[in-house]
């Protein structure tokens, strides 16, 4: 049977803060739950789902089911880094569709900024029982940054991408990141700036990465019902796609990301293509990460992503496929290191027509979001949902 | 020529022995299935393609390709994580070292070197051929 349709997204939060240095992580979770509850006319008792990945405090999301007082009859801890909470929506679809819950909350919070944590240069071991990969891995300095570097460099390497066509992802980000006054970063960037930018780990320069911010987000999926019952509106989960890509014992393909799997998968569910798509939300903890998923999403053949992103093709009311209108990683938010959750939100801010009206997509009734969690160098998860406003 | 960088040292298993024994004797050692015939890396107990745990140890030639690369900028020593190739099939994490990091390309040949890690086994990395 196909879940399309099965649940709507009816309530959404971002925490305005990017710097939360007097407020500790379980109260960036209860006051993301608190916003997103309010923001669909819903209040906590209504709540019998929780999800949570590994940013919560405590085993899973037991700590957090505690904290806030909820009682619930279906949880789930799924932890893909990143892209978790995009496929926390599809779960939650499915526990709906199943009867298992009615009105399921998602949160997410960090405080990398506040903690001081060197995010992206530093190799860091798990500690505790090492994984299987981690001793042909970790004495060879694997960071984000120079994991999601190699990629970039293969890209370039088979397909003649450049760092200026990668530079124009920012540049996109930034003239929609100067309309949110939340935003980290606000000031419109040129590819010249983008690419005489200092190099971190070629060929990614320091304004190819994304922010380092702490707050967080929700998001509130609910049963047909509900959504009818609740006066907001109504967007309707319509495919969703979730999977994980690996080195595969050693047949490494850095030229694509698991999107490549979930973006088909999510188009067949929602019974839509890539062109139909209004808005697109699309991971952007690197400039390279969204390249890749346009490509592997469908939204331009493989190796033509550097072509597609050029030229202000991206920037909404200037190019065809308006993306990430918030800012986005690369300039508003990132926070827990963790974004997908703000994906799903600008896309439903797009999708509801409540985005800022500056970079308002008119008549954005069909959206996108992706994420891509762990490293497009390594292992990594990557989940993709498909919404319509009814 | 870049400064050496401190290598940290892996940890090793009953599973992962005869690799890291392999390294600090200046062999890089590959593991083998002999059900199906694949090489993989990393190494383990079982072929991650046929699930078949009849699994050989082959010591590898030592030549590959350089897939991709990244030279660290923003270490106290800048240094070159990699994906080498390896002639026998499996694609492995490595660093390339002694040698100037701006000429690398990808698909360049390379090859195996070992590098002493802080007390632990040896640790294989590549060099232009």
């Amino acid at each position: 049977m196909s879940l399309k349709g099965a649940a709507y997204i009816a309530g959404i939060y971002e925490h305005p803060t990017r710097l939360a240095k007097d407020i500790s992580l379980a109260q960036i979770h209860a006051e993301v739950a608190r916003g997103a509850l309010a923001d669909a006319g819903l209040t906590k008792n209504d709540v019998d789902a929780y999800f949570c990945a590994g940013d919560a405090p405590g085993l899973g999301p037991m700590s957090m089911i505690e904290y806030m007082g909820l009682k619930v009859r279906h949880a789930d801890s799924t932890d893909i880094g990143g892209a978790s909470y995009v496929l926390h929506v599809g779960h939650a679809v499915q526990a709906i569709a199943a009867g298992k819950c009615k009105v399921a909350l998602i949160t997410l919070a960090g405080r990398p900024r506040a903690e001081g944590m060197a995010t992206g240069t530093v190799p860091r071991s798990r500690g505790g029982t090492p994984t299987p990969d981690e001793p042909f891995e970790f004495p060879y300095g694997p960071t984000v940054v120079n994991m999601y570097g190699m990629a970039a460099m293969r890209h370039m390497h088979e397909f003649g991408t450049t760092s200026e066509q990668l530079a124009w992802i920012k540049v996109a980000a930034s003239h929609h990141a100067q309309h949110n006054p939340h935003a980290l970063l606000r000031d419109v960037v040129t590819v010249e700036e983008v690419v005489n930018s200092p190099m971190i780990s070629d060929p990614l320069h320091r304004m190819d990465c994304c922010v380092i911010t702490d707050g967080g987000g929700a998001i509130v999926v609910v049963a047909p019902e509900i959504a009818k019952s609740l006066n907001r509106p109504k967007i309707k989960v319509i495919g969703t796609g979730e999977t994980i890509k690996t080195q595969m014992g050693g047949k490494v393909d850095l030229t694509y990301s698991g999107a490549r799997q979930t973006g088909p998968e999510a188009f067949a569910m929602a019974g839509v293509k890539p062109s139909d798509i209004k808005y697109a939300s699309i991971y952007d903890s690197f400039t390279i990460t969204v390249l890749m998923q346009l490509e592997d999403l469908g939204f331009c053949e493989k190796g033509k992503g550097g072509a597609f992103v050029s030229d202000g093709n991206l920037i909404s009311g200037v190019g065809k496929l308006p993306f990430n209108t918030d800012g986005g990683g690369l300039c508003s938010n990132h926070p827990a290191n963790r974004g997908g959750l703000t994906k799903v939100l600008e896309a439903v801010r797009q999708a509801r027509g409540e985005a800022h009206p500056k970079v308002q997509v008119k008549n954005a009734d069909l959206v996108l979001a992706h994420g891509t969690g762990g490293s497009l160098g390594s292992r990594h998860g990557s989940s993709t949902v498909i919404l319509e406003r009814e | 020529m870049a400064q050496e960088r401190k290598l940290p040292a892996p940890s090793v298993s009953d599973e992962t022995r005869v690799y890291w024994d392999g390294a600090s004797a200046g062999k890089l050692m590959v593991r083998r299935c002999k059900t199906c015939g694949e090489a993989h890396h990393y190494p383990r107990a079982h072929c991650p393609y046929c699930f078949g745990v009849d699994v050989e140890w082959i010591e590898a030639s030592g030549k590959g390709t350089l897939y991709s690369y990244s030279v660290m900028r923003r270490a106290p020593v800048p240094y070159a994580l990699a994906y080498v190739k390896l002639a026998e099939g499996p694609t492995m994490m490595t660093n390339i070292v002694d040698c100037d990091f701006d000429k690398l390309k990808c698909d360049q040949a390379v090859k195996v070197v070992f590098k002493a890690t802080e007390g632990g086994p040896a640790l294989p990395v590549f060099t232009p051929a």
